[in-house]
């Protein structure tokens, strides 16, 4: 069933996604300043950052949504970012299967005069049109944890989490090297929130995929994330590993970020004069 | 309380009367087509000078609990039960009565800032709206009022001129707080204020709002779904699930010794950058669907303690041993003595 998918599955340490020197401005504005990070198959990175700090113009670029001024990308060692990439239907479909997105908001991001079991084939027919997808759906669905009665659903029957399960299992169905993760959890409750942040952790240890995550959220960093980079208006300015970052923050608005988290006898007061200080 | 003279006297004051800012009791709230009470049976009071916090998840009834109090509710629905702001009945209000309530009495902070404001007419207009159409304050009057309010809130007179796509999300947030604050309110309600809002921006509007509680009297019910925030800010968290209050009780009990296995389950799925790495404790399963029949705890088919009685009789509120304003609906909170936390 997999013969179809042409690239070898990515081995265990090896890079997958390398991103160096990405620069984008807008207008006067530089959303994106210099970034670089590299992501290994199997890990899982985290962006940080607030609005603004170009975490998410930095993943549309990754994925292919937006350009870049200047820098490279490359996925499974191949340049995304040049201009004589491909446009083609073929080349498109490729680039597909080596990175997927899942968005931040589960109501917008599905047809919603689609069934989720369509939708799931159609993305399998469109990749690999000559294999029998039955299987492959069921197997899909079984992965994200949803049964029959959800895939002959519409959107509109099911809830926010479940939702947001179908965008993952839909995202899972090419088989990417990289899986783009922008806010993925953030319009959820916290107890689906939960559920679905232990079933990408299942999804990893199963595949060996790896995750771009993009979130402001410290608390899912620390569950999600092997290692950090935390971003302040298009630059980066912390890079390592989560646990150590977290630990013993560097920079102060690294220091910041963590110092806003709400907590019993936390101080909204200093907080504010933290920020006005930076 | 510095009640400028724009603002009529007749409005009723809680500060100086010592009756709650917002008095709920026994509100049950029925829609039309579901099989059970969306609200059922909800107790919560906000004292003046009180920071209140209503933590729940999508569904839970924390918004219809909080939009009551205004009596922002869907068409037909039937409510049973009293809602009392600053004294007086709101379900009971006459038109021109729920009109001054809306101007003077209680004000609402929604959650998404740019969803409230119409982004076709300057601050100023938004700010002095209200005052001038329903409290018959004059032009000059309403604006030098607006021009206070802006500066409590740290914005500057300017901002009137200006449209809402000219300022960011966190300054349109100061916008509205300054607008719930023009008729002098005794009651604040803010549904989840600064859920829309980055986390440092979240700790200035947060402060902001505790120190203008602080400043003018009012009592504040803050909705939200994080009860980390919940803890941080409130002196005192009411917990729902499925349209009841799960438990209550002063903000550290709630957070360090929680009695209901939902509030302690919450607390437990919840990611903390100072929590070990790796996989959550989440709740599995979902809440009752409004088209459930509930003959005992809501919670039951979710919880690791439940047993027979669980699904047969609906637990009652009980005061914790050795905690008089510690409440819990549950048949086992007993079992929850010690320290879940660490289970």
């Amino acid at each position: 069933m997999r013969e179809t998918n042409p690239q070898p599955a990515p081995t265990a340490g090896a890079t997958i996604l390398e991103v160096s020197g990405l620069c984008r401005s807008f207008g006067s504005v530089k959303a994106v300043d210099d970034v670089s990070f590299s992501l290994s198959a199997g890990m899982s990175l985290g962006i940080v950052g607030e609005s603004g700090s170009g975490k998410t113009t930095t993943a549309r670029i990754v994925v292919g949504l937006e350009r870049a001024d200047t820098g490279q990308v490359l996925v499974q060692g191949q340049d995304r970012t040049a201009r004589h990439a491909g446009r083609g239907r073929a080349h498109r479909l490729a680039r597909a299967r080596g990175i997927q997105m899942v968005f931040q908001d589960p109501y917008l991001s599905l047809d919603p005069r689609t069934t989720v079991e369509a939708v799931l084939r159609e993305t399998l027919r469109l990749h690999f049109p000559k294999a029998d997808h039955t299987g492959r759906i069921a197997e899909l669905l079984g992965q994200v944890g949803l049964g029959p009665r959800e895939a002959a659903a519409l959107p509109r029957r099911l809830s926010g989490g479940q939702r947001q399960r179908v965008a993952i299992a839909r995202a899972l169905a090419v088989e990417p090297a990289v899986l783009v993760l922008d806010e993925a959890v953030a319009a959820l409750d916290v107890s689906v929130q939960a559920q679905i942040l232990n079933l990408l952790a299942d999804i990893r240890e199963q595949t060996g995929i790896g995750y771009l995550f993009i979130t402001h959220d410290l608390g899912v960093v620390r569950c999600v994330t092997d290692d950090v980079i935390v971003m302040r208006n298009g630059r980066v300015v912390e890079s390592g590993p989560t646990a150590q970052i977290l630990a013993e923050p560097q920079h102060p608005y690294t220091r910041l970020l963590l110092d806003s988290v709400p907590r019993p006898g936390w101080d909204p007061r200093h907080i504010a004069a933290a920020r006005r200080a930076l | 309380m510095n009640t400028p003279t724009t603002v009529p006297t007749n409005v009723p004051t809680s500060a100086a009367a010592n009756v709650p800012a917002l008095d709920i009791q026994g509100l049950h709230l029925r829609l039309p087509g579901t099989a059970r009470p969306v609200l059922a049976g909800v107790d919560l009071t906000v004292a003046a000078r009180e920071t209140v916090a209503l933590v729940g998840e999508s569904g839970s009834g924390k918004t219809l609990t909080s939009r009551s109090a205004l009596r922002l509710l869907p068409l037909k629905a039937t409510t049973q039960g009293a809602v009392r702001v600053a004294g007086e009945d709101v379900l009971t209000m006459n038109p021109d009565q729920l009109r001054r309530l809306r101007t003077h009495t209680a004000a609402m902070i929604f959650q998404d800032p740019r969803a409230a404001i119409n982004p076709l007419r300057r601050v100023g207009d938004f700010l002095t709206e209200s005052l001038r159409l329903n409290a018959g304050a004059s032009a000059a009057e309403a604006t030098a009022r607006a021009t206070r309010m802006l500066e409590a809130v740290g914005l500057s007179a300017g901002a009137l001129r200006q449209y809402p796509g000219q300022l960011s999300g966190g300054m349109l947030q100061r916008v509205m707080i300054a607008a719930a604050l023009m008729g002098d309110p005794a009651l604040i309600l803010a549904d989840e204020p600064t859920t829309a809002l980055d986390v440092t921006t979240q700790a200035e509007v947060v402060g902001l709002l505790d120190d203008l509680r602080e400043q003018f009297g009012t009592g504040l019910l803050f909705v939200t779904h994080d009860l980390g925030l919940a803890a941080a800010i409130s002196d005192r968290v009411y917990v729902m699930y499925a349209g009841r209050i799960a438990e209550t009780g002063p903000a550290d009990a709630l957070f360090n010794r929680p009695r209901h296995p939902y509030t302690a389950a919450l607390l437990n799925s919840t990611p903390r950058p100072e929590a070990p790495q790796g996989r959550l404790a989440a709740i599995e399963g979902q809440p009752p669907s409004i088209q459930e029949e509930l003959t005992g705890c809501p919670f039951a088919p979710r919880c690791r303690f439940a047993t027979e009685i669980c699904t047969e009789r609906m637990p009652e509120q009980l005061p914790v041993p050795d905690e008089p304003s510690h409440l819990v609906a549950c048949h086992h909170s007993d079992q929850l003595a010690g320290s879940l936390i660490d289970a």
